[in-house]
């Protein structure tokens, strides 16, 4: 009877219209975040088969399946599909909508309608991009950094994918807008700063690096076009133009970007760690305000991408201190995750073991990006293999794992059924064991010379190479079972009712699924988010 | 007087990396230890409810604030400190220019001879002027931890010792198009006098006889693109290319051409004026080949038949 009420009044199937117009027309948070959740799933995948092809190939010296030019595009694909239309869209996007306006109290973000302009505009920059490989002079063959010389002399489909990603850039622009307002003016009463979820703090970190370095991301892609089609020279050294400031440029975004994808993965870990150890998180301030520096010192440090590219060496020096500054911070949430650990009691389940390995993943990736951060070691590995391990450990180490960690959690919530849980063990440790065969061995290909975005290679590094591709099947195989198990028991599945996990944050004191309108009339919050006291299972 | 060797920038920086590597592991078993510790000795089957509601501890926040800042600090002095070393070239060091283009390496030396290999002698500083004729490359010697890009328009250098005789590999490290990966060539050490035997050797043209135009072509690096068994490269094949019927695009417009031996020559020093159909115009210029590197070129790709 019970279930009956809650599927009648669930954001399922109350809103009067049915069909896909329902869902890619409507304004419903909860909806626009399952799109962009499907949508950018559904593009990791293509990312990940790029990803295997590209193995593959390198499995063994010499042509393995594919040509150069083939393989040069497929990489910069891969990139471009990842980083574009996956991971920054992807927490913000899909989850962040989901949740985050549950979670204050709201019965929805600030400006629906902006919000579903937003998944729009990335449907289309993901459509002219897709565009961009079948059209023209084929799929762009830069590399995902779109570096001048080379991009604006390519005859390849650089001008339309470089579009694209202007287009995307938009979506992204909108939804940080969106989510400070939200964040700021829709609070529910009792919800005061230090009663946020530490999830909704990152995306609210996150927000602001949206809104500040997008644009910039926007201009350096226009000046990229007018290089293409107008001539206009600027980052051309034969007409007086400088392709060192398109770096700076260029990366003067692409630096912040990684915190608009690693940091609301930061999030969800601070949110599912308390819950399955049953403790309140350890240092909540201190994670709150890291989020905050991380953005800031974080927009400072663009410069070391570019140690070796001949700008100067006073450039070099203070751009390689602000980036071991930055490395203090996400120290302090990896002990302070820790820490919330001591005396709790844990349940091992999914979610939590994404979300620990999480940690160990991202240590991994920092910690060699302490040999990237350092002037002279930065010069023997940079664009190298190592560079691919160090920053595969962060983005799929850290922002996949803990997206997958977000699947496992909230995912039920919203479904109303769930998954198995042996299975989903399974597929951890598959994609775990997989993972590091894969990325540590890269990074051991890197310090042994190996440069990165090399088709071929010399037979010494073969060995290695092997290795590294056996590990990214393993992971594939991890990856299968993971996403068969958990989308089977999302439409399949036993119910999955009340809030068996103990959350202790709003989401979890809504409905399950949860209602249209979230709440049944005015939600104060009376308690901290991670305070367990009162909690009912 | 004996004079001491060079520290090469491989002894400098090794010890950089050990330093941090070790911080690193020490850091990481640290973290992975405590983690599998708490995670076993406060599982649920052990600890049913937890023991604690412990939410901070301003003692430890600054404790775990200062001491990994000093630790980073130091890695940031020592790596700032080795980057020096790495930019300041020892006096009386040998000058070689390295040409880079899409995708081939030359190396000119002071008395006009070149070379795709990088010689050197051992035990004497070599600096490397590093010029780029179209897009950006990257010059990284992995041997003496090495590297440095090479900008069209800018002029970067790179120094290194090599103490001891031997074959070293030298990549491009930044990406430059389809070939990039091709675009590998080697640091020959050799002993003083070997090296000044090889210095002094002519091989330029002269009295002594012809240029061999099929080592010009791989010197060039021509045979990084066109292919000389009729497999299409990124360039046209040499195979057979003589009074081949070839469509042309020229400014824009196609035609159908006869290839002789006027077209190869432009096709050489001005290979954007006439492209072959269904090819990038992305070949260099060599506008700068003497008449008879120009003619022992030609000669060469009409005999490839």
């Amino acid at each position: 009877m019970s279930d009956m009420q809650q599927a009648a009044t669930s954001f399922w199937n109350d809103t009067g219209k049915t069909g896909l117009t329902s869902w890619i027309f409507s304004t419903d948070h909860k909806r626009i975040g399952l799109l962009y959740f499907y949508t950018t799933i559904g593009f990791f995948l293509v990312g990940v088969v790029l990803g295997l092809l590209l193995r593959i190939e390198l499995m063994a010296p010499g042509r393995t399946i594919m040509g150069p030019q083939t393989y040069n595009a497929l990489f910069t694909v891969h990139g471009v599909v990842m980083i574009f239309l996956f991971i920054i869209p992807g927490i913000p996007g899909a989850f962040g909508n989901m949740v985050m306006p549950i979670q204050i109290g709201a019965r929805d973000v600030s400006f629906p309608r902006l919000n579903l302009l937003s998944w729009w505009l990335y449907i289309i920059g993901a459509v002219i991009i897709l565009t961009s490989l079948f059209s023209g002079g084929g799929a762009p063959d830069t590399g995902w950094t779109f570096y001048v010389p080379f991009s604006s002399r390519t005859g390849t489909n650089v001008s339309l994918a470089v579009f694209g990603v202007f287009i995307v850039g938009f979506s992204s622009i909108l939804t940080g807008v969106n989510f400070v307002t939200t964040i700021h003016r829709l609070r529910a009463e009792g919800m005061t700063w230090f009663r946020l979820p530490l999830f909704t703090w990152s995306l609210y970190a996150t927000a602001w690096v949206q809104i500040l370095a997008t644009p910039i991301l926007a201009i350096t892609l226009v000046l990229v076009m007018a290089e293409r089609v107008l001539g206009t020279g600027l980052f051309d050294p034969t007409r007086g133009g400088d392709p060192v400031m398109y770096q700076h440029l260029f990366w003067i975004y692409s630096h912040p970007a990684v915190y608009i994808m690693i940091l609301p993965a930061m999030g969800i870990v601070s949110d599912i760690i308390p819950v399955f150890s049953r403790k309140p998180i350890f240092g909540y301030k201190m994670i709150a305000f890291s989020s905050l520096a991380i953005a800031a010192a974080g927009s400072l440090v663009w410069g070391h991408h570019m140690f070796t590219s001949g700008m100067s060496d006073t450039a070099v020096v203070v751009f390689s201190f602000l980036t071991f500054i930055v490395a203090i911070p996400s120290a302090i949430k990896v002990f302070n995750w820790i820490s919330t650990l001591y005396k709790g009691s844990i349940s091992l389940e999914a979610p939590m073991l994404f979300a620990l390995s999480f940690i160990l993943l991202f240590s991994i990736g920092g910690l060699s990006g302490l040999i990237l951060g350092a002037a002279a070691t930065d010069v023997h590995v940079h664009d190298t293999h190592f560079v691919v391990g160090h920053f595969h450990y962060v983005m799929f180490g850290g922002t996949g794992f803990a997206i997958f960690a977000a699947m496992h959690y909230w995912l039920p919530k919203f479904y109303g059924r769930r998954y198995r849980e042996k299975p989903a063990i399974i597929a951890w440790g598959l994609m775990f064991t997989g993972f590091n065969v894969l990325y540590f061995t890269m990074q051991v290909l890197g310090m042994r010379g190996m440069p990165r975005r090399y088709y071929d290679y010399l037979p010494e590094f073969g060995p290695l190479n092997l290795v590294a591709t056996v590990g990214s099947w393993i992971l594939a195989a991890g990856l299968i079972l993971m996403l068969v198990n958990l989308f089977r028991g999302l439409f399949w599945g036993e119910p999955f009712v009340g809030n068996p996990w103990g959350g202790a944050t709003l989401e979890w004191s809504v409905a399950t699924p949860p209602p249209t309108e979230n709440f049944e009339g005015e939600p104060v919050a009376t308690h901290g988010p991670y305070d367990f006291s009162g909690v009912k299972k | 007087m004996n004079q001491l060797p060079l520290i090469s920038t491989s002894d400098a920086i090794n010890p950089l990396f050990l330093f941090i590597y070790g911080a690193c592991l020490v850091l990481l078993l640290g973290i992975t230890i405590t983690m599998i510790y708490f995670v076993v000795r406060y599982h649920r089957s052990r600890a049913p409810e937890p023991t604690s509601q412990v939410d901070g501890n301003l003692m430890l926040e600054i404790i775990w604030i200062v001491l990994p800042s000093i630790l980073v600090l130091a890695m940031f002095w020592y790596g700032w400190k080795e980057y020096l070393v790495l930019r300041t070239v020892p006096p009386n060091a040998l000058s070689v220019t390295a040409t880079a283009q899409m995708w081939s390496w030359n190396f000119s030396y002071s008395d006009g001879k070149t070379s795709n290999k990088l010689y050197v002698p051992v035990g004497r500083a070599v600096r490397v002027e590093l010029v780029s004729k179209d897009v950006i490359h990257g010059f990284f010697l992995p041997a003496f931890r090495v590297k440095r890009d090479i900008v069209p328009g800018m002029s970067n250098y790179v120094w290194f010792v090599a103490n001891k005789p031997g074959s070293y590999d030298v990549f491009c490290s930044q990406y430059c198009g389809t070939q990039h990966s091709a675009m590998i060539t080697t640091v020959e050490a050799l002993p003083e006098d070997q090296f000044a035997t090889w210095l002094a050797r002519k091989e330029a043209p002269g009295a002594a006889g012809k240029i061999d135009g099929k080592a010009l072509a791989e010197e060039k690096g021509c045979l990084g693109c066109h292919s000389l068994d009729g497999t299409p490269g990124v360039g046209p094949s040499f195979k057979g290319i003589m009074g081949r019927s070839e469509v042309v695009v020229t400014k824009g417009t196609e035609r159908t051409m006869t290839v002789d031996e006027a077209y190869l020559r432009r096709s050489i020093t001005e290979p954007g004026a006439d492209v072959v159909k269904g090819f990038q115009p992305i070949m260099p210029e060599f506008g700068d080949l003497k008449k008879e590197e120009l003619d022992a070129l030609v000669e060469f790709v009409t005999s490839v038949k």
